[in-house]
């Protein structure tokens, strides 16, 4: 019991705060991103555009095919090799974006291809051009159907974004490591806390998810 | 990368076992656990459910990662030693299991209320209900989203590099720090690892179109 007053001190609360903030940044900086870019490379792989398409969704499948920690290594890692040297948060913000982006994408098109054909050729029938029907009547039916995936893909990067600690970014989880690498007797109250501060983002997250699921639909 | 293929083959080869071992053992036992509490979830008596929903939730909204090394740093002060590949294993089970659980019980709410009912009033018992007629139907429906977990498993398999557990991940890393050739060394970890997962991803794709 001793532990965990001594671990829960006001100086490692607030380290471990300055760690969430971190989270939170990158989680919601990779989450835009993956979003703007993840709707276009689904809609590319939608349009069905000769070849460029095809090789579009190539490159989706590979990359969501891999683990996200490969590819931290890699932009970490790797590319100082060829002369790209990220600093640590825009190389974690890069890596999360690269590897959700594809995942979004993905999303994306599973979602489009979710509403009934009728739809867009009704549409063109009435004299809307391909893109107005996209954006117009397919898009915001298909972004209904999309919200519980894409909040649980979301709920999925704030919790990798824990696998940044191997490249040192200064998160939660690596804030964590700190504190109870000073002091071995902290192990378990810095995982009950990592636990709870995880638990409360990621959930209030999907309470948002359904919360938004009944009033969409 | 020849030359490093050469020469590395032997490590990268066994992280690539032990990444597959680790996968099977930590599917299997998901598949286990998940179900079991997939039937917790959806079972009649409250407190059964509640425990059921409360298992799922912790592991679904917590990092695989702190999961994982929480196993690997207080097993060993309380119960016993366990090496890296066993803690990370441990971990993968029960976090995949989260996720089991719930794909388990879509299937189940999706088999009709009709089916339930129907073998209950031939005379079955709840629970022969459930295994004979119930989770056969259900677990058609979630082949391929079960298919979609493992190649989530593989890939998270890969926290077993935090961890020592020398599964691919942690190979590729130590080779990439030992010859300095990173960008080849993570080429070559990538491509083994979409040995295994793309072909089931597409896979799983082909059955998704199949079904629906």
């Amino acid at each position: 019991m001793q532990n965990f007053i001594d671990a829960y001190s006001w100086i490692n609360v607030r380290f471990l705060l300055q760690g969430l903030w971190i989270t939170i940044v990158i989680s919601v900086a990779s989450i835009v991103i993956s979003f703007i870019v993840g709707t276009l490379l689904g809609i590319i792989r939608y349009a069905k555009i000769k070849y460029f398409s095809a090789i579009v969704g190539f490159i989706i499948d590979i990359i969501r095919n891999l683990p996200l920690l490969l590819i931290i290594f890699f932009t970490y890692f790797g590319l100082p090799n060829i002369g790209i040297k990220p600093e640590i948060i825009p190389a974690a913000i890069m890596a999360m974006s690269i590897f959700e982006s594809a995942m979004v994408a993905e999303i994306v098109r599973s979602g489009i291809n979710s509403i009934d054909k009728g739809q867009t050729e009704g549409a063109l029938a009435n004299g809307l051009t391909r893109w107005q029907a996209l954006r117009i009547i397919v898009l915001p039916q298909a972004i209904k159907n999309m919200t519980p995936a894409l909040v649980s893909q979301f709920i999925s990067l704030v919790k990798d974004t824990s696998l940044a600690t191997i490249i040192v970014l200064p998160e939660l989880m690596y804030h964590a490591q700190i504190i109870y690498g000073q002091n071995t007797n902290y192990i378990i109250p810095m995982f009950v806390a990592l636990a709870v501060l995880y638990f409360i983002v990621c959930y209030s997250l999907s309470l948002l998810a359904d919360y938004l699921h009944r009033h969409l639909a | 990368m020849a030359h490093l293929i050469a020469t590395q083959w032997q490590p990268l080869l066994m992280g690539l076992w032990n990444t597959i071992l680790c996968s099977i053992i930590a599917l299997i036992g998901s598949m286990i656990i998940g179900t079991l509490f997939a039937l917790l979830e959806i079972s009649q008596t409250r407190i059964l459910r509640v425990i059921g929903k409360v298992y799922v939730e912790v592991f679904r909204n917590i990092p695989l990662l702190v999961i994982t090394m929480a196993f690997f740093l207080i097993i060993p002060m309380y119960i016993a030693k366990i090496n890296g590949f066993t803690a990370g294993t441990i971990g993968l089970t029960l976090y995949t299991s989260a996720f089991i659980a719930e794909t388990v019980r879509a299937g189940i709410n999706s088999v009709e209320g009709g089916q339930l009912e129907g073998a209950l009033s031939n005379g079955m018992t709840y629970h022969q209900a459930m295994r004979y007629i119930i989770l056969p139907q259900a677990f058609r429906v979630v082949i391929p989203p079960l298919g979609n977990q493992f190649i989530n498993l593989v890939k998270n398999s890969s926290v077993l590099a935090f961890v020592a557990g020398f599964d691919l991940m942690y190979q590729g890393n130590l080779i990439a720090n030992d010859t300095l050739q990173t960008i080849p060394t993570y080429f070559i970890v990538g491509i083994m690892y979409l040995i295994i997962t793309l072909p089931l991803s597409y896979y799983m794709r082909h059955l998704e179109k199949k079904l629906a």
